[in-house]
């Protein structure tokens, strides 16, 4: 079994909602991300699919040390990222990058390409051989033009900034690379490009990705497990087959129904889910999806769910890959209702 | 590694998107270029540094040199100076020759301008950053502190306390002034670096690890110094208009010192029936804080590319 | 034959700003029938908005100039009438719904009042009939309690609650074309699941020509009769749905479908398109797609295709009134030897 580069156990986001200028009251809170626990394993890429406003964004935050968590921890390698400190933290930042998703913000205005990728050099210290010349292997690894290094990056194309952060983001050689939505501020034609590049640079260097998407064809094509997130909680996870072919929680169910397919063979939705996500600063009691959910019992409004082997699940591999799913009556089978 | 090169040679032949702007700055340079307004403030303004900066290529006399109370407020001879014989400008009621007052009042105002804007810019820009920056108790303190200066008139602020101190120069007159003009800045200043602070590239440069201050200088203040910069121009102006106004109420600037301000405050009895100890002072008051106004709005007009 | 519903022929609009002239759109032509729907597909900036907006006419001018073609409602030329009269097409004949829901609505009015205002203009209703006909709008694009929900304001709804109020909005004249411009780009699968099936049945009932404006070819494939592919400005290949994805008859077409992972396939490999789409300012001679084009030869660079007929199209299904209409067409020097694998 391979090795956990990553263990997220109970990790937990909630932010106040206050009112008042002055005197500020909590009036409540948002749960933003609520009780998620699930590891990454060396070499493999884990997708994260929900809506929006289920809490990825926030959950990436978390996993990069950019926001302390309610509660919860993150373990890489064993050590927790919260107990770090901040001369840890900083040299933990060489092991775990972040992509982000705009292209367009994410890079500095102001700044040449070459002081972009070289910045993390300037952060931590030149590299063996001079920046220089690794800044221009980075272009190159990344496929951009070397002599591009002295211009700014308005001069370049979504697709090409996107590389340009995915540069940055190799530059100190880490190990685990967190990707929020890193095509999908990309054109269609573009997209494509980005996702092989990911993949090749996996391959070479080994590097383990967490891949956080709301498109569930781009993160079933790159992931090898995928977790599915509704309303701040995983509601199943498994590996890609398990997930897609085999979906128990009728919340992946309906949205993998959702997602159409550039084959008008195919017949459209056959699931379409009533009304919308509920506030997440209101969540339903027992099972949060029960307002949408056809399946939904008494139980469903009393008892929440918890994320474990469900038996009507597909028994994963025994390479340790277990197909869990947070739903009462977890079943291959669609029934509607 | 055949296949990255293979990703290497497609992109390239994407090629860079060929931007028809360069950069933001040599954009709005370009566009700076072409409007008229520009050129006109550059030149006004070009024509008044120089009579500060050299009087004594405009006029041998100095600053109340050869003053002859029998010579007082002799009218010029022609509207056209350049056509006038020895007292181009005329007299003022001391018998000075008016044109060398002009040239020697340039330098005050000018100074006072620049220096009330350089201090209350420094100020801003310090005071704007920490408190943008690290919000909390430090941004609730200072923003208290500007909303009780902005409670206070400025004008009447400036009357009480150089009243105060009856005896001051340009340079202590700069600095109360400069005292009392930083808050608008630094609430400038604060919005700008607020609003670049949870920008993604600032995030970014946060998750490799960067420093605060590196943060600050290299990504923060490059971005949200600009529109502080353009307004900063169009302050110049403006402080000009309240040094001369305060000079003419006689609290500014004090005899021997020469600026705009205290002719026209000469001039205030007796302007009636010498109008041109007015409209020259009046004039050159008039276009330099004008220039200034339209400096500013020139180049905050070419630094918003949703304007053109 | 009667002229067709809505029919664009060699539009071109240009954007003049200072210094540099971007052609948004360079000779698009489609046409509507009655009940059809036709999806636009392309990638940002390919002109799909830009030329939506000319059918509506509420394109800016300047910057925005159309400099040749013409728009035809039941064969007359919208671009040549007077405002006055255009005035009459607009919402009443031709309606539009855009991405962003929220800031097409007036944030200071009540969503009830907002679709009652359209018939109290529009329809001369008095004002209480109006506020009746809107609860039954927003009933007939399944809001739920539509009649409490009249009295809200926009941001109490949510973005896909939105989105039906301006369905509401755009249907509340009856219309005989909607154009609905990315209408689900901005929501959750889950929600444009919904918003999709509402649209396609809205369109029955009322039989409606449909202009759906996507870049997502999975949301195309499920609703529409026909697409007309946009790249640069142009279209670039045309057909009944099913023929455009089983026999691609442009490479560009060939490329989104190579590159787009698909959901219910695994591990398939993925044929990027290489590049980036056109600069407009400087569209490329000759073929716009031949910088990118894997199969061009020495005369894309030179010679412009022209969008014409490949095969009759074997898509009898979608096959609308007009003969021709679901006719294969491509802008391709080379299109049987692509349509031909
Ligand atoms: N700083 C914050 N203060 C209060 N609430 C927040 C904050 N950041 C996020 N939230 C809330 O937490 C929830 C999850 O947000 P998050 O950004 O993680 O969503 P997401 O899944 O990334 O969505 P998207 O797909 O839109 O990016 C949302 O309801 C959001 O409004
Ligand atoms: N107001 C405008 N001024 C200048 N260019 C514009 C304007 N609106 C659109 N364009 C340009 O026209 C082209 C087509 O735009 P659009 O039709 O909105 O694309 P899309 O296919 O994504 O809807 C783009 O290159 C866009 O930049
Ligand atoms: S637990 Fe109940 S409500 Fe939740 S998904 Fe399962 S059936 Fe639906
Ligand atoms: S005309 Fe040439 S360049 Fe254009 S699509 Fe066809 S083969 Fe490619
Ligand atoms: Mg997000
Ligand atoms: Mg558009």
């Amino acid at each position: 079994m391979a090795e956990e580069i990553l263990q997220v156990q109970g990790l937990t986001k909630h932010f106040p909602l206050t009112q008042g200028v002055l005197f500020q009251r909590q009036v409540g809170q948002v749960k933003a991300v609520d009780g998620v626990s699930f590891e990454l394993r060396k070499g493999e890429t884990l997708g994260l699919v929900g809506e929006s406003g289920c809490g990825k964004s926030t959950l990436a935050k978390l996993l990069m040390g950019m926001e302390r968590p309610t509660s919860g921890t993150v373990r890489f390698e064993g050590r927790d990222v919260f107990g770090l400190s901040r001369g840890e933290l900083r040299r933990l930042r060489r092991r775990m990058q972040m992509v982000m998703q705009d292209p367009y913000t994410s890079l500095n205005p102001r700044m040449t390409v070459g002081d972009i990728v070289g910045e993390p050099f300037a952060v931590h210290g030149d590299p063996e051989g001079g920046r220089r010349t690794r800044v221009r292997e980075l272009l190159e690894i990344v496929g951009l033009d070397p002599e591009h290094v002295n211009r700014y990056p308005h001069q370049f194309s979504g697709g090409q900034r996107q590389r340009i952060g995915i540069a940055r983001a190799l530059a100190l050689r880490p190990d685990v690379i967190i990707c929020d939505e890193p095509v999908s501020a990309l054109d269609v034609s573009v997209q494509a490009q980005v996702m092989n590049l990911l993949a090749d640079l996996q391959r070479e260097f080994g590097l383990s990705y967490v891949f956080i998407a709301h498109d569930l064809a781009v993160v079933r094509h790159i992931s090898d497990r995928v977790a599915v997130m509704y309303l701040g909680k995983i509601v199943e996870v498994g590996d890609e087959e398990q997930i897609y072919d085999h979906p128990t929680h009728p919340y992946t169910q309906a949205l993998l129904s959702a997602v159409p397919v550039p084959d008008p063979a195919r017949k459209g939705a056959e699931i379409v889910l009533e009304g919308d996500v509920p506030s997440p600063a209101n969540p339903p009691s027992g099972c949060r999806f029960r307002t949408r959910c056809w399946k939904a019992e008494d139980i469903c409004a009393t008892d929440e769910p918890a994320l474990e082997p469900r038996p009507g699940a597909t028994a994963g591999d025994d390479a340790g890959s277990p197909h869990l799913s947070a739903c009462h009556f977890a079943t291959e089978k669609i029934v509607r209702g | 590694m055949s296949e990255t090169t293979e990703v290497a040679a497609t992109a390239q032949t994407g090629a860079v998107v060929s931007g028809a702007s360069a950069s933001l700055w040599s954009d709005a340079w370009r566009e700076l270029c072409r409007r008229v307004t520009f050129w006109v403030a550059v030149v006004i303004l070009f024509f008044m540094g120089l009579l500060a900066a050299l009087p004594s290529l405009f006029t041998n006399l100095g600053p109340n040199g050869h003053c002859d109370v029998r010579q007082a407020k002799q009218r010029p001879a022609s509207w056209n100076p350049f056509a006038a014989g020895e007292h181009p400008f005329g007299t003022d009621s001391h018998g000075c020759d008016y044109w060398a007052q002009m040239v020697h009042g340039t330098r005050a105002p000018i100074v006072v301008g620049f220096l009330v804007t350089g201090i209350a810019l420094t100020l801003a820009i310090v005071l704007g950053s920490l408190s943008g920056y690290y919000g909390r108790l430090l941004d609730a303190f200072l923003s208290r502190v500007t909303d009780i200066f902005f409670g206070l008139p400025l004008l009447l602020g400036a009357v009480v306390i150089l009243t105060a101190f009856p005896s001051h120069g340009m340079f202590t007159e700069s600095f109360v002034l400069g005292l009392l003009w930083w808050p608008t800045m630094t609430r400038l200043m604060r919005g700008q670096v607020l609003s670049v602070r949870d920008a993604d590239y600032v995030q970014a440069a946060r998750m490799l690890g960067a420093r605060d201050l590196r943060i600050m200088v290299r990504h923060i203040l490059p971005n949200a110094i600009a529109p502080v910069f353009v307004y900063a121009m169009l302050n110049v102006g403006v402080v000009i208009g309240y040094e001369a106004t305060l000079d003419y109420l006689g609290v500014g600037l004090q005899y021997p010192t020469v600026s705009w301000g205290l002719q026209l405050s000469q001039a205030q009895e007796i302007f009636t029936d010498y109008p041109y100890l007015l409209v020259y002072p009046g004039v050159f008051l008039t276009a330099t804080v004008l220039s200034f106004l339209l400096l500013g709005d020139a180049v905050r007009d070419a630094l918003d590319p949703r304007l053109r | 034959m009667s002229a067709p519903l809505l029919e664009v022929d060699d539009l071109h609009i240009e954007f003049r700003t200072r210094g540099s002239t971007v052609s948004a759109v360079n000779g698009l032509s489609y046409t509507l029938d009655e009940g059809e729907t036709l999806a636009i597909l392309g990638e940002s900036g390919s002109g799909k908005s830009v030329s939506a907006q000319a059918v509506m006419g509420i394109l800016d001018s300047p910057p925005a100039h159309v400099t040749k073609g013409a728009v035809r409602f039941r064969g007359t030329d919208l671009l040549g009438l007077p405002e006055k009269r255009r005035r009459a097409y607009r919402g009443a004949r031709i309606a539009m719904i855009f991405q962003d829901a929220l800031s097409a609505l007036n944030p200071v009015h009540r969503v009830g009042d907002q679709i009652a205002e359209m018939l109290i203009v529009h329809r001369k209703m008095s004002r209480g009939d109006a506020r009746k006909s809107a609860v039954e709008l927003m009933d007939r694009v399944r809001i739920p309690s539509a009649a409490s929900r009249a009295g809200d304001f926009p941001h109490q709804f949510s973005g896909g609650m939105r989105q039906r109020v301006m369905i509401a909005m755009a249907l509340a004249l009856e219309p005989d074309v909607l154009i609905a411009d990315e209408p689900t780009t901005a929501l959750d699968v889950t929600v444009q699941a919904q918003i999709m099936k509402l649209l396609s049945e809205l369109q029955d009932e009322m039989a409606m020509g449909l202009i759906l404006i996507t870049h997502d070819l999975g949301v195309v494939a499920d609703v529409a009769d026909r697409i007309a592919l946009m790249y640069a400005g142009r279209v670039v290949e045309e057909a009944g749905v099913r023929d455009l994805y089983a026999r691609p008859a442009h490479p560009y077409a060939e490329g989104l479908l190579a590159s787009v992972p698909r959901i219910d396939v695994r591990g398939r490999a993925l044929t990027p398109i290489k590049g980036a789409p056109p600069n407009l300012a400087a569209i490329p001679a000759g073929c716009p797609f031949h910088p990118r084009c894997p199969r061009a030869r020495d005369r894309c660079s030179t010679e412009v295709p022209e969008l014409r007929v490949v095969s009759a199209g074997a898509d009898p299904g979608a096959a609308p009134a007009v003969a021709g209409g679901s006719a294969h067409r491509s802008a391709c020097h080379y299109a049987e030897e692509v349509a031909g694998g």
